[in-house]
C-alpha cells in the first residue's frame, strides 16, 4: 500500500511542478473528433509498439465517456472538450472502443507495425 | 429509455455493491446506518460539485485533472479498506464474540466507522459524477428527459436492488465466518480498485504501463458483459490488464494481506488481554 501510495504520489508531485518524467516524453498525438455521436474517423490506423496519445475531442454539447475494454481505458470528455488518452505500447491488432454515455458510437482503432 | 436505464444501472452498480459490503463488514455495530449514510450523502453532494466542475476538473493539469481526481479517490479508498482490514484481524474476533454474547449491536468506539463512511463517499462520488454528468447532459439538450428520468430512476433502482440482494446474501452468512468473508470482500475490492488507479495513471501519461496487455482474455469474457462488470467491481477483473495494474494488484494483496497476518499474529500471542475482556 505504502508503495503504491508513493508511486502515485510521485506521479501527482510530478504532474503539479509541470515536471514531465523521461517515460512520459511526448507521444505521438492522434486526433479523434466525436461530432453528431459518432467517431470520426471510425476507424483509425496506428503505429503499434509505441506509447500514442488519443486527442479525444468531443465537438457535442453532450458529455461523452470514451472507452474501451481492448484498450483498457475509460474517460469521460465533458462537451465541447478535447482530452488526451494515453494507450499502449500496443501489440498490431483491433482495438474497439465506445462512448459509454451513447453505446451505439463505436469506433476501432488499428494499431499496425511500423515500416522498417 | 432502456438505454438511460442500463447506462445508469451500470453506474449505480458499483457504488452499491460496495457500500453493500462495507454495511456488512460493519455488521453488528452500533451506529454503522448512520455513517453509511453520512457517506452516501456525502458522496451524492460531491458527485454533483464535481459533476458541475466537470470541464474544469477535465481541462487541468493538461487534461489529466480527472485521470488524477479518480486515481486519488480510488488509492484513497484502498488505504481505508486495507485500514479496515487490519483493524478487524486484530478486533474481529473479539467483535463477532461479542455480537453472540449480547444477541445485539454493540458499541465499538473503536472501530473506524469513520473509514467506512470516507469508502462509501469515495465509491459514491466517482460513480455519482458520471451518473449527474451523463443525466444533465441529457436533460440539457433537451430531448426525451421524461423518459431521460424514467431510465435514470429505473437504473438507480435496479443498482440499489442489486445491492441490496448482496447485502442480504452476506448477512446469511454465519457471524463466526462473516467477518472472514467479508475481510477477503474487502481485500479484493482494494486490489482491484488499485489497479484501476494504475490504469488511470497509464492513461493520464504519468506512469509507464510496462507491459501493456500482459493477456487479453476478452474472448472469455469482456468487461462490458454484465458478469464481467460484477467480477471487475468485486475482485477487479480486467479483460487486457497492463504489468503495472498487475503489480498495483499484487502489491495490494501484499501489502494489506501481509499487516492483517502480522497484526492477527500479534493478536494471538496475547492471551492475556483476551481472558482479562472475558472476566469482564
Amino acid at each position: 500500500m505504502t508503495l503504491k501510495l508513493n508511486l502515485g504520489a510521485c506521479g501527482v508531485l510530478a504532474a503539479l511542478l509541470g515536471v514531465v518524467p523521461a517515460w512520459a516524453a511526448p507521444p505521438a498525438s492522434f486526433d479523434l473528433v466525436l461530432r453528431g455521436q459518432a467517431f470520426v474517423p471510425q476507424t483509425l490506423t496506428v503505429p503499434a509498439g509505441q506509447t500514442l496519445t488519443l486527442m479525444v475531442d468531443n465537438q457535442d454539447a453532450l458529455p461523452a465517456e470514451f472507452e474501451s475494454g481492448d484498450l483498457g481505458r475509460e474517460k469521460v470528455i465533458p462537451g465541447g472538450t478535447r482530452l488526451p488518452v494515453v494507450v499502449g505500447p500496443l501489440q498490431p491488432g483491433r482495438y474497439s472502443f465506445f462512448n459509454d454515455f451513447h453505446p451505439a458510437s463505436t469506433g476501432v482503432l488499428i494499431a499496425v507495425p511500423p515500416k522498417p | 429509455m432502456l438505454a438511460t436505464a442500463i447506462i445508469v444501472f451500470r453506474e449505480v452498480l458499483e457504488a452499491a455493491l460496495v457500500v453493500s459490503i462495507v454495511l456488512a463488514a460493519a455488521k453488528g455495530v452500533a451506529g454503522r446506518g448512520r455513517w453509511v449514510t453520512a457517506g452516501a450523502a456525502l458522496g451524492v453532494a460531491g458527485a454533483c460539485l464535481v459533476a458541475a466542475f466537470a470541464g474544469s476538473i477535465a481541462g487541468a493539469v493538461q487534461g489529466r485533472g480527472q485521470d488524477l481526481l479518480n486515481a486519488a479517490i480510488l488509492l484513497t479508498a484502498v488505504a481505508m479498506l486495507g485500514w479496515h482490514n487490519v483493524w478487524m484481524s486484530r478486533h474481529g474476533r473479539e467483535l463477532a464474540r461479542d455480537m453472540k454474547a449480547l444477541g445485539h449491536d454493540v458499541a465499538m468506539g473503536e472501530k473506524p466507522l469513520s473509514v467506512l463512511m470516507v469508502v462509501v463517499m469515495m465509491a459514491v462520488l466517482r460513480e455519482g459524477a458520471e451518473v449527474v454528468l451523463f443525466g444533465y447532459g441529457i436533460y440539457a439538450a433537451g430531448t426525451g428527459r421524461d423518459a431521460m428520468l424514467a431510465g435514470g430512476l429505473a437504473g438507480l433502482a435496479l443498482g440499489v436492488a442489486a445491492g441490496a440482494l448482496l447485502y442480504k446474501g452476506l448477512l446469511r452468512i454465519p457471524t463466526r465466518y462473516l467477518f472472514t468473508v467479508t475481510g477477503w470482500m474487502v481485500l479484493l475490492l482494494a486490489a482491484g480498485m488499485a489497479a484501476d488507479a494504475a490504469g488511470l495513471l497509464t492513461q493520464a501519461g504519468l506512469l509507464p504501463a510496462i507491459r501493456d496487455g500482459v493477456w487479453n482474455s476478452a474472448w472469455l469474457l469482456t468487461e462490458q458483459s454484465l458478469p464481467g462488470r460484477l467480477l471487475h467491481i468485486l475482485v477487479g477483473y480486467t479483460q487486457r490488464p497492463s504489468a503495472l495494474q498487475l503489480l498495483f494488484y499484487a502489491a495490494t494483496l501484499a501489502v494489506i494481506g501481509g499487516l492483517m497476518a502480522l497484526v492477527n499474529r500479534g493478536e494471538n500471542r496475547r492471551p492475556a488481554r483476551t481472558e482479562a475482556r472475558d472476566a469482564r
